[in-house]
Order: structure tokens, then C-alpha cells, then sequence
């Protein structure tokens, strides 16, 4: 498809509007439909746009596959470690009211924080499934 | 309106679901797949489900749709057979039975929107009292994944990952799975 006048200028104007996007979903999710897993998806969907339209390599380059599985279980991590520092300042695990002196604060620190654990890990894993799934097409 | 929009909606639902039923060409199914996400979506819009509409057409519409395309592009030399004249009574009769038991599961479900439903006069009722006031959201939705249920949304996130390591581990192989005590695939 690298060939394709339209279908390239269309996907570069395309591709930052999808990632805005995403950052909007993702950090607006507490006050708006949407939330860290829609965030990743839509992210990881801006990429698949561009190795559909400039090649596999291209999105390889810019994104590489042990970034990606650093990043899947980073998103886990922080999660977790959430969940582990509300228990180490005298809360229980995910209990994010502990986190800060006021309680609404500590949740909204504790959700932007998992929201964006969660989003980093969806999106770096959608990548890494369509990653591996388009290297086994064989080259024409 | 809403019931104009969903009439047509759910005429298209079951328009598409002929065509996927139909359609021989596995290109265009899956493109019918999209489409019948994204009928699905609008109708999750219709029931007030927006962060559940959100999710079917980003991964329903958008993500499975080109895995799908994907996977059609990479199994695309080995042959496709047509199964012709094999006797398929025994599926209608299954399927028959699964949709009278569907059928007869539906009698029981409460009726949309109904207050007295168990659904709304248990811990929903909580949520909706004080939890804004609790967690300072405004989306209950965001509310109660993440934060009353925080740690259902941990053990998502963990399947999530624990699916792409499993892919990873199947695809990522550097040669074919062989079947023990059989000489290596010519091919």
C-alpha cells in the first residue's frame, strides 16, 4: 500500500488527530465516556494505521518490539505499585484514598495513575499481537 | 426516536448477520464483522452505555477487524474448502435448542430501565449516592472501575498482558511445532 498518493497524505494528517485522541480519552476518562483501556486501543490504533499505510518496518522503527514488552509490563507494574504504595502509607492494596492527606485527592492521583497503567499496557500489547501477527505474512 | 433508531439498527444487525452467514469471501466477512461491531456500538449508544460503546468499536469495529484482515493476508495460500451436501441437521437442531434455551433465559432477565431490576436497588444505589462524593469523579463509570473495583480492573490488565505473551510465545517461534517421532515438514 506504500504507493498510494491519497492514502498517505490522508493517514499523516489522520495519525496525530487519532493520538490527540487518545491522550484525550485517556486523561479525560474521569470526567468523559472513555478511560485507559479505549486510550490504548486507539493509540495502538494511530500505529496500525501507519504500518498499514508506510509498511511494517517504518512502525517497527519507530516503536521496537522490546520497547513494546518493557512497556506491556510497565503498565502492570504501575498498576500494582499503586495498589503497594496505598499499602505502605497505611491503606489497603488499591486503596487510593491513602495516598494523599485527602482522600479525594489520593483517588484521583490513585486513578489517572492506573488509567494510565492500564492504557500503557493495552496499547503496547494490541502493537506486539499485530506486530507478530503481520510478520508471519509472507512477503509477496 | 430511540426506538425509529433502534429498529433500524437491529434490521441492519440481523441483515449483516445473514450477509457474514452467507458470504463465501473470507475478506468481505471480515469487513462484515466491523460492521456489525459498529451496529453493535451504536445500539450500546442508544442504551446509554457510552464507555461500553467506546470499547466495541475501538477494539470490535477497529483493532480485531485488521488482526482478522491480518490473519486472512497471512494463511492466505493454504487452501480454502468449501464443505459441500454434509449433512448440517444436526447443527440446525443444536442451534434451535441454544436459541429456545436463549429464549427461555430472556424470560427472566428484568425489563430495561426497570428501578425495582436487583441490579439497581442493591450496591448500584450506593455507587450512585456517594461516589462522587467518595472518589471527586464525575464519570460513575470511571468510578467504579477503577477505583471500587480496582483490583477486577488489575486482574483485566493482567489478562491482557498475559494474551499478548501468549501470542508472543506461539508466534515467536523460530520453527514449526513438530509432532514427535515425525520427520521435519518438507515445506
Amino acid at each position: 500500500m506504500q504507493d498510494k498518493l491519497i492514502l498517505r497524505v490522508v493517514a499523516k494528517w489522520l495519525i496525530p488527530v487519532i493520538i490527540l485522541f487518545a491522550f484525550y480519552v485517556q486523561f479525560h476518562g474521569d470526567y468523559s465516556p472513555g478511560g485507559g483501556f479505549q486510550a490504548g486501543v486507539i493509540f495502538s490504533s494511530a500505529f496500525l494505521l501507519y504500518s498499514l499505510v508506510y509498511g511494517l518496518e517504518s512502525a517497527i522503527k519507530v516503536l521496537p518490539d522490546h520497547w513494546l514488552k518493557v512497556a506491556a509490563c510497565f503498565g502492570v507494574l504501575l498498576y500494582a505499585g499503586v495498589g503497594v504504595v496505598a499499602m505502605l502509607m497505611g491503606g489497603n492494596f488499591l486503596d487510593y484514598s491513602a495516598l494523599a492527606s485527602e482522600p479525594v485527592a489520593g483517588q484521583h492521583i490513585g486513578i489517572i495513575l492506573i488509567e494510565l497503567g492500564v492504557g500503557i499496557t493495552v496499547g503496547s500489547v494490541m502493537l506486539l499481537i499485530f506486530f507478530t501477527f503481520a510478520r508471519r505474512v509472507l512477503p509477496k | 426516536m430511540s426506538l425509529l433508531v433502534n429498529i433500524v439498527l437491529l434490521s441492519f444487525l440481523v441483515i449483516m448477520a445473514i450477509a457474514v452467514l452467507r458470504i463465501k469471501n473470507l475478506l468481505a466477512m471480515a469487513m462484515l464483522f466491523g460492521l456489525y461491531s459498529l451496529l453493535v456500538a451504536g445500539l450500546f449508544v442508544v442504551l446509554d452505555a457510552p464507555d461500553v460503546a467506546f470499547t466495541e468499536a475501538a477494539v470490535g469495529t477497529g483493532i480485531s477487524t485488521v488482526l482478522m484482515l491480518v490473519t486472512i493476508a497471512s494463511v492466505r495460500d493454504s487452501h480454502e474448502v468449501e464443505n459441500k451436501g454434509r449433512n448440517s441437521s444436526l447443527a440446525l437442531l443444536l442451534s434451535v435448542v441454544m436459541g429456545v434455551a436463549l429464549m427461555y433465559g430472556i424470560h427472566d432477565i428484568a425489563e430495561l430501565g426497570d428501578p425495582t431490576a436487583p441490579a439497581h436497588t442493591q450496591v448500584a444505589a450506593r455507587f450512585i449516592e456517594s461516589g462522587q462524593a467518595e472518589t471527586g469523579v464525575p464519570n460513575l463509570v470511571t468510578a467504579v472501575l477503577a477505583s471500587y473495583r480496582g483490583f477486577d480492573t488489575l486482574g483485566e490488565v493482567t489478562v491482557v498482558l498475559t494474551a499478548g505473551l501468549g501470542i508472543l510465545l506461539l508466534l515467536l517461534r523460530s520453527e514449526k511445532p513438530r509432532v514427535k517421532g515425525k520427520k521435519k515438514d518438507a515445506g
